[in-house]
């Protein structure tokens, strides 16, 4: 596992990342990059593919280390990943408790898949999952730490879209009861809305334009609020003249 | 496919004439198991297909033996009736002859696999997880899984002698090296993701061997104990027929030199049971182990 990096951390809570370079070969990937997300906030980083999202979802939980610059996470933090990346060989109830240690570590996870409504599916192989319950199962494993920070890298850009909304409901009733700051990469416009507190675009490696999405769930789904960041979101992503 | 009928092509609309006479296309219509036709050819065909298994070919090959021998077509001397090879095995065995020769092999067998798998899974471990164990015992696994095992055997005669200690030398080595290749190969191979997942979620490096690369393995694990058991009883029976008073090669040896083919037949059937035994030993273990597996299953 990563430590923290040399110096002393600045803050309690949330990520700073501070001029972070990170380069493959001769490709700048990431090009002195900013951004801080706050306590609790939950940041919706947006941008093409192989724009360096997930460059820089890896550089914060620890998968990967910059060439420089400066980033600050918390220690309690957790991932989902695109694919459910669950054990095939461990039943559901195992997988979700693969990183808890203690007496009670069977209890939390059940626990855990309650809350992702899956209570009832503990000793299912994950060959019994469907997608959509499979990504649950990975949304559990990840909250049954109480991390305070989740990073999520496209979680749920391989189901269907009636899932899909199912998921962003589900993220959105949990981040009631968890209380962690929250990085979502997806490169889906509507979810960033659906779901961000803010939203950033990145591209040539740079974090470029945020918006604050203030609106209530209701005003998500339609809104004239919501279509004006939408066209906003579009035109930053390069699309506007298409719409 | 199974349920597979082509439907009769659709009638053209009687009403409407067809614009074009549009040529047939190919049609699949799927229907439930049960709805499909009957047909008298179609149902003795199922019920007798496959009626034993995996054994309905060895069964097949038997009962034409055993006609082809009655019949007088195979002489005794070539190839004995599957029956005479029965009633030779419970003559041998009465006689008290069978049982200690196969006794003497089993043990020989089983402390040669003991050894050999034990060296095996322990280096293999050790060149899985450890950079150093791979450079350790990489390069030589590697030359000694291209030696053919009956090559090392005069070797093994000179330098250990025509004693028990060649014999088992000789089958754990057979056993050992695709054991250690395998199990090489299996930890290596487990996917580096979930590694990485688990790594993320906190998990210690005892939790992340347990719980992910030790049951990764576990395929390539029973392919090399697959292997291990079958070369070790092909290092049996190198082993035993060069010098022994005791044993199944022995015996074979033996009723070689005086051409009782139908001794030679009974160590033969001996040693295909061992291996089948084998077989379903790393079957059930499979069975058992690598439940979670979503396998291929053939119609």
């Amino acid at each position: 596992m990563s430590s923290a990096v040399t110096a002393a951390p600045r803050q309690q809570t949330g990520v700073i990342v501070e001029q972070v370079v990170r380069t493959f070969g001769d490709r700048v990937v990431l090009d002195h990059l900013d951004l801080t997300i706050g306590d609790e906030e939950l940041v919706v980083l947006l941008g093409p593919s192989g724009c360096g999202k997930s460059t820089l979802l890896r550089l914060l939980a620890g998968l990967d280390k910059p060439d420089g610059g400066r980033i600050e996470v918390p220690a309690k933090r957790a991932i989902v990943f695109q694919a459910d990346r669950l054990l095939p060989w461990q039943r559901v109830l195992r997988n979700v408790t693969l990183g808890l240690r203690g007496q009670d570590a069977d209890q939390r996870a059940r626990e855990a898949l309650g809350e992702v409504n899956l209570t009832g599916r503990e000793n299912a192989w994950p060959k019994q999952l469907s997608g959509g319950e499979a990504q649950r199962v990975a949304l559990a494993r990840a909250l049954v730490s109480e991390p305070e920070l989740i990073l999520l890298d496209e979680p749920f850009a391989s189901l269907d879209a009636i899932t899909r909304v199912r998921m962003h409901d589900l993220v959105r009733e949990l981040r009631r009861k968890h209380h962690a700051s929250m990085l979502l990469v997806t490169h889906d416009v509507d979810e960033a809305i659906a779901l961000a507190d803010r939203i950033v675009v990145m591209s040539n490696g740079r974090i470029g334009n945020a918006h604050q999405v203030a609106l209530s769930p209701s005003a998500r789904e339609a809104s004239v609020a919501r279509e004006e960041i939408r066209a906003a979101l579009l035109a930053d992503l390069g699309l506007a003249s298409q719409h | 496919m199974t349920n597979v009928i082509v439907a009769p092509k659709p009638a053209a609309p009687s009403g409407i004439a067809p614009a074009a006479p549009a040529p047939s296309r190919p049609r699949d219509v799927f229907l439930p198991g049960s709805v499909r036709r009957q047909t008298v050819l179609g149902t003795l065909r199922r019920r007798l297909r496959w009626p034993l298994g995996i054994y309905t070919t060895p069964v097949v090959l038997l009962i034409v033996w055993e006609i082809l021998a009655k019949t007088g077509v195979l002489k005794p001397t070539y190839a004995p009736a599957p029956s005479d090879i029965v009633s030779t095995t419970i003559t041998l065995w009465r006689d008290g002859v069978l049982g200690p020769d196969l006794a003497i092999s089993l043990q020989r067998a089983g402390i040669g696999l003991l050894l050999g798998l034990s060296v095996g899974i322990v280096t293999g471990v050790l060149g899985g997880f450890l950079r150093s164990g791979e450079y350790l015992f990489n390069g030589l696994a590697q030359i000694l899984n291209t030696i053919p095992l009956l090559a090392v055997l005069p070797l093994m005669v000179v330098w250990f002698g025509i004693d028990e200690l060649t014999k088992i030398l000789l089958i754990a080595f057979g056993a050992g090296v695709p054991m250690y290749v395998n199990l090489f190969a299996a930890i290596r191979g487990v996917d580096q993701r979930l590694i990485e997942m688990a790594r993320t979620t906190g998990a210690g490096s005892w939790r992340v061997v347990t719980r992910v690369l030790v049951p990764g393995a576990l395929p390539g694990f029973l392919v090399g104990l697959r292997f291990s058991l079958a070369y070790s009883i092909l290092g049996l029976v190198a082993a035993e027929t060069v010098n022994a008073d005791a044993g199944l090669g022995f015996l074979i040896t033996q009723a070689q030199t005086y051409l009782q083919t139908n001794k030679v037949f009974v160590g033969l059937v001996i040693y295909s049971i061992l291996g089948l035994v084998a077989d379903q030993l790393v079957r059930s273990l499979e069975r058992v182990l690598l439940r979670w597996r979503p396998s291929y299953e053939a119609t």
